[in-house]
């Protein structure tokens, strides 16, 4: 058995719906890199040197990074010496399964933590128009939708029109906004939330802070007040903080989720606009200089685009086609 | 610190180099294998990256440089040159139409930063141009799209065209631009939804707008910090249509911005403008050759000269400079000059700019604290007119009060006083020294 079906058997297990999902938000990124996959594996009938080079080239090409692409092609040239494989069209299985291993090598629980016993609390962090604000409208859609009592921080004070951009998502889903003015101090308005969710019995708490790029420290450290504010009202809170990812950046994203960790500590990526045709492969590459699993990813523009990470899916979204040629055409 | 990044690997990597007599064909090799990492980690699209590589190699190992007596020197010349020439060489303007109003249209993926640029854009030719604009606010799609925009038309006394989220945005640009002509603007700038370059329904929406509002520019908006993908991104958009500038965003953050060099070099738009910060006024032209120097290592100097010249009253300057040399500086001079030179921005940025800045060591984690300075100048501000002409009169109880009127300490107070009493002896030193020669420079700070 091939190692895509393997994977394909242990997808049909999961629900249809939400692979399905995955296969069509990925489809342009699937299609470009298989296509270049293909291309290669027709151009070199042998796996020799030059095949390599270009293999690294595609890796680049799809933002995994130079030192992981250096890592997984020195892992793929051992495993093509061990297993003995001249073929090019053999060695796409064991590409496949090497990707695979990068990216699960760690068994975390990339599911969200809850709190089973009372209020879960979720704090949105990344850089400017990373798309934190539409992942919670569309997270609370999500959770509400799971019969979660949800409830909205409006902390993104500084942006001119993201509270009202958060109380639309309010609106449109029938979640509650705890917000203040415009310019107003967040760990205030997070202190009030937190303070309502208790009050209230809500079960999970999602908190919308303001962009900040990761080199600024003042609004860093107002990062870390947040979190402390957080941290001092609810024992054992935040459950989740997510790091929001623009899958269209670059080797950037790298010194986001470091230096987003140390302020904050970090608890999972949120990977946005996958949708386009960004290849998202500095997914490897966090995974790979990095103890941070993605947790959530966002397939499209729709309200239930957004979906739990699953890395055998998200494979198999990205070589699908791959594989099916492979399978329908043994030539 | 845009760029930082890969100004230190190019400096690692030529450091070898630049000691050396001759430059081997190996040490070009070598070279360039390290310039091809740096740049592929700066997120520069990989085929830009080779062909770059190619011509560097090629010139490098070629006779200009063997020959020459410093050959180290050559081959950094060799690359900065390239860099530039790929950046697009000289700086381009904006195209202002013949005939008013002049049109400019922003497009470019979510969240690249459109609105702000819009916004940004148009503050800054009603400064330096003396334009009268209007902004359009096509984003029907996200929510509370068209609220950003009015918040910071209010913000910056810019009106704003809107007919909210249920008009087609065709027919609001439309209504927008008759608009703009019964009120005689002479500048409009229409704000659009994020979209894919891929989504083809939206990209014709674009299409259209293009084709009734005939723009003089058509701005593709980038996140600096876009990867690889940068380059599909931008062609796509170019092919549909024709782009004529490119604006930057987010390049303050700690992103190399290889996506500046491949852009320019794949679709052969110009970047136009670097949004450097969240403030309003932080959109500043883009310079390729400078960015060239700064990318190298070799600092922003022009830039620095351009912010001081803007900034800096010239009497008052001539007028510091007649204290400096009979050192009748007072500390009431002193915050003057403090404010002037907080008028260019933050101190951090400056910095960056200065040659070699990042070659010091710690240089690179230092972020002066603004907080520090304000208490520098609460410090003098608690002080009677006669102490600050006078300080050798503050005395005990002085320091006292000062100390509690500025929310310090004694302790920081009596810090000032010494550094400030040091900086009078150092100016009266090089005072002497330098009588009739060169200029001083008034950056002699206790802070810094």
């Amino acid at each position: 058995m091939s190692f895509f079906s393997k994977i394909k058997n242990k997808i049909t297990g999961q629900t249809e719906a939400a692979t399905e999902k995955f296969r069509t938000g990925m489809a342009r990124t699937r299609n470009s890199f298989s296509e270049k996959m293909n291309n290669l594996v027709k151009r070199y009938r042998k796996v020799d040197e030059e095949f390599f080079e270009e293999l690294e080239d595609i890796l680049i090409e799809s933002d995994v990074g130079v030192t992981t692409v250096m890592d997984l092609v020195e892992k793929l040239k051992d495993e093509a010496r061990t297993r003995n494989i001249k073929d090019s069209q053999q060695l796409k299985d064991v590409i496949v399964e090497v990707l695979s291993d990068f990216l699960a090598k760690s068994k975390e629980e990339t599911a969200l933590r809850i709190n089973p016993h009372g209020l879960t609390v979720m704090l949105m962090v990344g850089v400017n128009g990373a798309g934190k604000t539409t992942t919670i409208g569309k997270l609370a859609n999500r959770l509400k939708s799971e019969g979660k009592n949800v409830l909205l921080a409006a902390a993104d004070t500084f942006r001119a029109g993201a509270i009202e951009q958060l109380q639309v998502w309010g609106d449109r889903t029938g979640i509650d906004v705890i917000r203040h003015q415009e310019g107003s101090d967040p760990a205030a308005v997070i202190y009030d939330a937190v303070q309502a969710a208790k009050s209230r019995g809500v079960d999970v708490l999602l908190c919308d802070t303001a962009g900040r790029l990761q080199n600024k420290v003042n609004l860093m450290n107002e990062l870390g007040k947040i979190k402390r504010v957080i941290e001092r009202e609810v024992p054992g809170a935040p459950q989740e903080v997510l790091l929001v990812l623009d899958a269209t950046t670059g080797q950037n994203a790298l010194n986001q989720a470091k230096l987003f960790r140390q302020t904050s500590d970090v608890t999972g990526i949120v990977l946005t606009k996958l949708d386009g045709t960004a290849k998202g492969g500095i997914v490897l590459g966090i995974r790979h200089e990095m103890d941070i699993p993605v947790k959530l990813v966002g397939l499209g523009e729709q309200v239930n685009d957004l979906q739990p990470f699953n890395a055998d899916a998200f494979i198999y979204g990205l070589f699908a086609e791959l594989f099916s040629e492979s399978e329908d055409d043994p030539s | 610190m845009a760029f930082e990044g890969l100004a230190d690997r190019l400096q690692q990597a030529m450091k070898n180099i630049r000691g050396k007599g001759k430059v081997s064909e190996a040490d070009v090799k070598q070279m360039t294998r390290e310039v091809r990492l740096a740049l592929l980690e700066a997120d520069v699209n990989f085929k830009v990256v080779k062909s770059f590589v190619k011509t560097v190699e090629a010139r490098a190992v070629g006779q200009d440089v063997l020959k020459s007596l410093t050959p180290g020197q050559q081959v950094i010349k060799v690359v900065q040159e390239e860099l530039t020439a790929l950046m697009g060489g000289e700086q381009t303007k904006i195209n202002f139409a013949l005939k008013p109003p002049t049109i400019l249209l922003f497009v470019g993926l979510q969240g690249a930063g459109k609105t702000t640029s819009a916004a940004k854009l148009a503050q800054y030719l009603r400064k330096t141009h003396n334009k009268k604009p209007l902004m359009i606010a096509a984003d029907i799609y996200r929510p509370a799209a068209i609220k950003q925009l009015q918040t910071l038309g209010a913000q910056l006394k810019i009106p704003v065209f809107s007919m909210g989220d249920k008009v087609n945005p065709v027919e609001i640009v439309r209504q927008g631009l008759a608009q703009a002509a019964a009120d005689h603007h002479d500048l409009i700038l229409i704000d659009t939804a994020g979209r894919l370059h891929i989504d083809d329904n939206l990209m014709e929406e674009l299409e259209q707008i293009k084709t009734i509002s005939h723009p003089d520019e058509i701005f593709l908006v980038v996140d600096a910090m876009t990867g690889q993908d940068a380059v599909n991104v931008a062609s796509s958009f170019h092919e549909r249509l024709g782009l004529t500038g490119v604006i930057m965003t987010k390049l303050d953050g700690d992103t190399r911005g290889g996506a500046a060099l491949s852009i320019r070099a794949v679709t052969g738009t110009p970047i136009k403008f670097v949004g450097m910060g969240e403030k309003m006024d932080a959109l500043e032209p883009f310079h390729p050759d400078r960015m060239a120097s700064r990318i190298l290592g070799m600092g922003d100097v022009l830039s620095l000269i351009e912010k001081a010249q803007a900034s800096f009253d010239e009497d008052k300057a001539r007028e510091m400079e007649k204290k400096m040399r009979d050192v009748s500086f007072t500390l009431d001079d002193f915050l003057d000059q403090i404010g002037q030179v907080r008028n260019m921005g933050p101190l951090d940025d400056l910095l960056a700019m200065m040659p070699g800045a990042n070659k010091l060591k710690g240089m690179k984690n230092l972020s002066i604290d603004e907080k520090k300075i304000d208490q520098v100048e609460a410090i003098i501000r608690s002080m009677t007119p006669s102490e600050k002409n006078d300080p050798e009169i503050i005395n005990a109880s002085r320091r006292k009060r000062i100390a509690l009127g500025s929310g310090t300490s004694i302790a920081d107070v009596n810090r000032l006083l010494k550094q400030f009493k040091d900086m009078k002896k150092m100016m009266k030193q090089f005072m002497g020294q330098a009588k009739g020669k060169k200029r001083k420079n008034p950056f002699n700070m206790p802070f810094m």
